[in-house]
């Protein structure tokens, strides 16, 4: 709607084949339109983007403030004094640190199961033609819209009937069967863009499947494979009911289990919460600076390619 | 073409049997996990719809008791309405303002990324955290929502101790993390080919008629991706009920999966929670085919 880079009838040198004044006016008009949306759109997303990065200021400011600051109505902004031993008291008030590893601990098994597993089912899928495929396929995507809550509870009876509570068998293992119909679909349409003349070379070369599918495939999908990664990451650093189900010994809490006990005991302590919940979310904005195109990749490769 | 089913796999004799092979071998973890991790506890999910069970005792058959007791329990009504008013406000807001937003963004000017990084960047927020944060902005006496009230000269509102602002206060809060649907659309819109515009202006569109004529025909598949995305979320938020308000008070904020997690895991009621459970189910398929018949009928896709 609104291409303001464009100016794609403004910008014609229409002086040039002699306008009447009466065109000219009209140009002048349009052009006068032209920056007025550019105006209002730009306002638009200036006042939306203060809302949505207020939340995040609020957080950042309760966190670096005294205590007794906190309860002052209304607010300081810029907190003074500027107490960062909030973060060491919040992270070390309990064991964050175990927290942390733990959590990246199952997020390790969960990359090597679902880059591992996901990408060989993907490759199956995308590449080689037997009958059945598609049926299977269609599987796959039937099973994407399955909410997790439907067989929350049989799975629960079943890892409990394995004797597999409190341990991280239940966050780990499923992941490597298939790891996720999403994944193996993502990565399937990514498999699928890549030339099939590829392949053929290197079968004539003598080249076996699986060869092809980790010598030549593998290496050419590894923007896809980071897609899945990071969003492999977010999901098991953010996972907060899968926890809460199978994990009771708090030596073996995730960092999101973690702060729901921190915050459950700490009901007032707004400033320690927010220092942990920073604590939290840094990670997740870091991995987001740095890997940007990966997100937006994902995006496009899920939704919007048939 | 005559296809073979049944020969010796270890010794395949055609070309088609050897890719049979290789092609089942490499989806058999797919396979594996959809037996082990999906159908069996579907087919348990149903067994279990039929007895009473809490996890301790043994299981004892039921019948269809947990089914009719869904009819005559006000609080699976309770947290149906509430998940139906929930996303009744939630996804059209969302859809609308991310698609408006989309749209503006939807342009090549420099430093327009830092616009889709502060949107988006809410919407991958762990829910835990932006639990406690908003539980924190939306404190009656302290919080952020009763500042911004202050500077629109409004009085303050008691937020998650009231029955009646509790589920807005849930609402706002989940339309914080519009980004992810907003970064869907833009990716969309630009998957639309210039001379679309082009074409349209030399027939004289204006800026409404090409955003009714071009814009929004061709997204209509990705608005539609996105309406179906967001009922089948809404239907699940869990943890904002969870830990901000568990459920309160007087049950306004009491979700439909919250509900279900209580009834399994804290009256360890295995059978009627799984009664819950395919309800939810079978909600979220009648949504989506109706969605699909009723609103998928207005989908214009590309003949390609």
């Amino acid at each position: 709607m609104s291409r303001v880079d464009n100016y794609p009838v403004t910008q014609q040198p229409v002086s040039a084949i002699g306008a009447s004044s009466a065109s000219s006016r009209l140009i002048a008009n349009l052009r006068n339109e032209e920056w007025r949306w550019s105006a209002v759109t730009l306002v638009v997303l200036v006042v939306g983007a203060f809302v949505m990065a207020l939340p995040f200021l609020w957080l950042l400011s309760s966190s670096l403030k005294l205590e007794r600051m906190i309860f002052i109505f209304p607010p300081q902004w810029i907190p003074n004094p500027v107490r960062f031993q909030n973060y060491v008291d919040a992270l070390t008030y309990k064991p964050f640190g175990t927290y942390i590893a733990n959590t990246l601990w199952i997020v390790l098994l969960n990359e090597i199961a679902i880059v591992g597993s996901a990408s060989f089912c993907a490759y199956g899928f995308a590449r080689i033609r037997f009958p059945g495929r598609d049926a299977w396929f269609g599987i796959v995507l039937a099973t994407m819209m399955v909410p997790y809550f439907v067989l929350m509870i049989p799975q629960f009876v079943i890892f409990s009937r394995l004797g597999w509570t409190d341990s991280y068998l239940p966050l780990t293992v499923p992941f490597f069967f298939g790891g996720g119909a999403f994944n193996i679909f993502l990565l399937r349409q990514f498999f699928r863009t890549l030339p099939p003349e590829l392949a053929d070379a290197a079968r004539i070369d003598g080249c076996d499947e699986f060869g092809i599918y980790w010598r030549i495939f593998m290496p050419l999908a590894k923007p896809a494979l980071i897609t899945v990664g990071i969003f492999t990451f977010l999901n098991g650093w953010n996972d907060f009911i899968g926890p809460l189900l199978y994990i009771n010994s708090p030596d073996k809490f995730t960092v999101a289990i973690g702060l729901a006990t921190f915050r459950s005991i700490m009901r007032t302590r707004w400033d320690l919460l927010m220092a942990a919940s920073t604590a939290m979310i840094l990670p997740v904005l870091v991995l987001f600076f740095f890997a940007q195109r990966y997100f937006i990749q994902g995006i496009v490769l899920s939704g919007l390619k048939g | 073409m005559t296809v073979r089913l049944w020969f010796n796999p270890l010794r395949p004799k055609t070309e088609l049997q050897r890719r049979t092979v290789t092609g089942y071998l490499f989806i058999a973890p797919f396979i594996l996990g959809f037996l082990l991790w999906f159908l069996i506890p579907a087919l348990t999910a149903i067994w279990l719809t039929f007895t009473d069970w809490n996890l301790i005792r043994a299981p004892r058959f039921v019948g269809v008791d947990n089914i009719t007791q869904l009819g005559k329990d006000p609080l699976f009504l309770q947290s149906l309405k509430v998940t139906t008013i929930f996303t009744l406000f939630s996804v059209p807001v969302s859809l609308v303002a991310s698609f408006i937003l989309a749209l503006l963004m939807d342009t090549k000017v420099r430093g327009i990324g830092v616009f889709r990084t502060i949107y988006y960047l809410p919407s991958i927020v762990p829910a835990v955290a932006s639990a406690v944060l908003w539980a924190w902005i939306f404190n009656t006496d302290f919080g952020l929502a009763n500042v911004a009230l202050r500077w629109l000269g409004l009085p303050k509102i008691q937020w998650l101790q009231s029955p009646d602002w509790a589920l807005p206060a849930l609402i706002v809060m989940s339309l914080w993390g519009l980004g992810a649907s907003m970064v869907i659309y833009l990716a969309g819109l630009q998957g639309i080919p210039d001379v679309f515009y082009e074409a349209a202006e030399i027939d004289g569109a204006g800026r409404w008629a090409k955003l009714w004529n071009v814009t929004i025909p061709l997204l209509s598949p990705v608005i539609f991706f996105n309406l179906i995305i967001g009922i089948i979320g809404t239907f699940q938020v869990f943890t904002a009920g969870y830990l901000i308000t568990d459920g309160g008070p007087q049950n306004s904020t009491l979700f439909y999966v919250l509900y279900l997690y209580r009834n399994a895991f804290e009256f360890l009621r295995m059978g009627y929670s799984a009664a819950l459970a395919w309800v939810l189910f079978f909600v979220i398929m009648a949504l989506t085919l109706f969605v699909f018949k009723y609103v998928g009928g207005m989908v214009h896709y590309e003949d390609t």
